[in-house]
């Protein structure tokens, strides 16, 4: 084994501090008493107090929730479909305009897509609003659930779906009962990676909204375009906690099931 | 029939809603500006039947298109875009080399908490992480008071809102993108090859120079290619950290839109930008595909 150098002991922190610095001090400083950010003028909490009591912000936190459930559960629905028909269904007729369908607007410049659903929606006359937003987030997000699934269904062995059909089911019951529950980790990862693509997205909300409905990106960054503001490091520092608290339990939930599946593995060896 | 309606609920949904904007964009582009509600004409009348067909035709133009080129704003939004977007990269190619580098060279057990580290940021909030630099390069910001109570300037470094902060913004929100495919290439990495290069006389810097670098070039390409290719059309980095003097042409578009309302010249713009992203895009999907046959 190779020693692991002081050159690399280095490149480690230094890399490490300044991805995480920034946020750090973001939430520092949102315990601060002063509205100077950089202040410092003792602990406080009150930040925290008057963003709760802003009902624009609750109004906007409500808006992007709403959005952010819907578009994610109809972008996982479409998503494992499409990649569904892109690993099993074969050839058929179009096929090479649908792959370029699902794979061109994970490059596409979000200032682009959100400037055309929105003549899309001004076209066809559509009331812009939580609903025009949800549509463009399904697009979008489809497309990454597509792409996450994809890659699950295709490292599948396949002759666990023969085998079922083979004993009797249906494709939907062999869909089901056997391939749902092996894609089930790549589906629930697409849905939350969906959840966050909309909750995280200020550019296509900004474009394809109306009057009736304010995201929470959209009210951030009208907040802080003049410069740095207190409730939105309060706002930032809870997102931050979510985040951080949602993903060490999922990590702590997959290294639990990994165990718990080795210690079945075993148990049925030792039965055999 | 069962396989006739799952193929087509995603193929329609992504026709309506990706293609047909698309084809929409392009139609607009070539109208000219009117005020009128939609402000753009001609409009297709489907009532006026064949006739209508054929005027509705014979009035498109590419009249945006020659102002694109005949103003200076936007080619030179363009080639800004390009530039920053290329210095940036670079930049990040720098700082997460190294990075990259020692993770794959960490000891084994400790690898897995390094890779949660550099991905947990693609979950929070992208407009939130920029937001944070706000406050640390402003004037009056965190960076110029340390350096000032150091005693390493004298008067506040003015970073914010200048094109050196967008580069900060950039490598910093993009940086996971670079590390995570130079990581896997480095991954994969035979040690015994250095081993062998250090028997055969190389010294340390020659045997990365000859084998760790070269092994490792697909996952410099794709990072490369991760950083570039959204970094040209951006809009919350170069519009919460850039100047006045930043011209990027995603901000440029959202302005058009915006602002002054001209969704001709918008849409336009947008064209034009597919147009300069295609050939980096290909070339990405080239590479991955020679990575993919490779591996397979």
């Amino acid at each position: 084994m190779r020693r692991f150098s002081w050159f690399n002991t280095v490149s480690l922190t230094l890399g490490f501090t300044f991805l995480y610095l920034p946020m750090v001090l973001l939430v520092f400083y949102s315990f601060n008493e002063s509205r100077l950010v950089t202040v410092w003028a003792g602990f406080s909490t009150k930040w925290y107090g008057e963003l709760l009591r802003d009902q624009a912000f609750l109004d906007a936190a409500w808006v992007t929730v709403k959005v952010a459930v819907f578009s994610s559960t109809l972008a996982t629905i479409l998503g494992t479909m499409a990649a569904y028909v892109l690993v099993r269904a074969g050839r058929f007729h179009g096929r090479t305009l649908f792959s370029g369908m699902i794979y061109a607007p994970l490059v596409m410049p979000e200032v682009i897509t959100g400037l055309a659903l929105l003549l899309l929606f001004i076209g066809i006359n559509l009331d812009r609003g939580v609903f025009t937003i949800v549509l463009a987030h399904t697009t979008f997000a489809m497309c990454y659930v597509s792409v996450v699934v994809s890659s699950r269904l295709t490292t599948f062995d396949r002759s666990l779906e023969e085998a079922a059909l083979d004993l009797g089911c249906s494709p939907f019951e062999a869909f089901r009962l056997v391939t749902l529950p092996i894609i089930a980790p790549a589906v629930i990862s697409g849905w939350l990676l969906a959840f966050t693509l909309s909750l995280d997205d200020l550019v296509i909300a900004s474009f394809t909204t109306g009057p009736s409905a304010t995201t929470l990106p959209i009210k951030i960054f009208s907040a802080v375009r003049l410069g740095v503001s207190p409730q939105i490091n309060a706002l930032s520092t809870i997102m931050i906690a979510i985040v951080t608290i949602g993903v060490i339990t999922a990590s702590i939930l997959t290294k639990r099931a990994a165990v718990a599946q080795k210690r079945d593995e075993q148990a049925a060896i030792r039965a055999e | 029939m069962r396989r006739f309606v799952l193929i087509a609920i995603p193929y329609v949904w992504l026709l309506a809603l990706f293609l047909v904007p698309f084809l929409i964009v392009l139609k607009i582009s070539l109208s000219d500006i009117a005020l009128a509600r939609p402000p753009y004409t001609p409009q297709l009348d489907f009532a006026a039947g064949w006739e209508g067909l054929k005027s509705f035709f014979s009035e498109l133009d590419f009249e945006n298109f020659t102002f694109l080129t005949t103003d200076d704003l936007y080619w030179k939004a363009y080639l800004s875009s390009l530039k920053i977007a290329a210095i940036s990269t670079f930049l990040t190619l720098l700082v997460g080399y190294p990075v990259a580098y020692a993770m794959a060279r960490a000891p084994e057990e400790w690898r897995p908490t390094l890779l949660m580290l550099v991905i947990l940021p693609f979950w929070t909030s992208f407009l939130i992480r920029v937001y944070s630099w706000m406050g640390i390069l402003s004037n009056e910001g965190v960076l110029n008071q340390v350096l000032l109570w150091l005693g390493i300037i004298d008067t506040p470094l003015h970073i914010m809102n200048t094109t050196t902060a967008v580069y900060i913004g950039v490598v910093y929100t993009y940086l996971p993108f670079m590390i995570l495919p130079i990581y896997s290439a480095l991954e994969k990495l035979d040690g015994s090859l250095l081993e062998a290069a250090e028997d055969l006389g190389c010294s340390r810097l020659e045997a990365f120079w000859l084998v760790t670098w070269p092994l490792s070039r697909n996952g410099i390409i794709a990072g490369c290619f991760l950083v570039f290719i959204p970094t040209i059309g951006e809009f919350v980095i170069p519009s919460l950290l850039g100047g006045s003097d930043t011209l990027m042409i995603g901000k440029v578009l959202w302005e058009e839109f915006f602002s002054n309302r001209d969704w001709p010249v918008a849409s336009a713009v947008a064209v034009v930008l597919l147009l300069i992203l295609i050939i980096p895009i290909i070339l990405f999907q080239r590479n991955e595909q020679k990575q993919r046959e490779a591996e397979g």
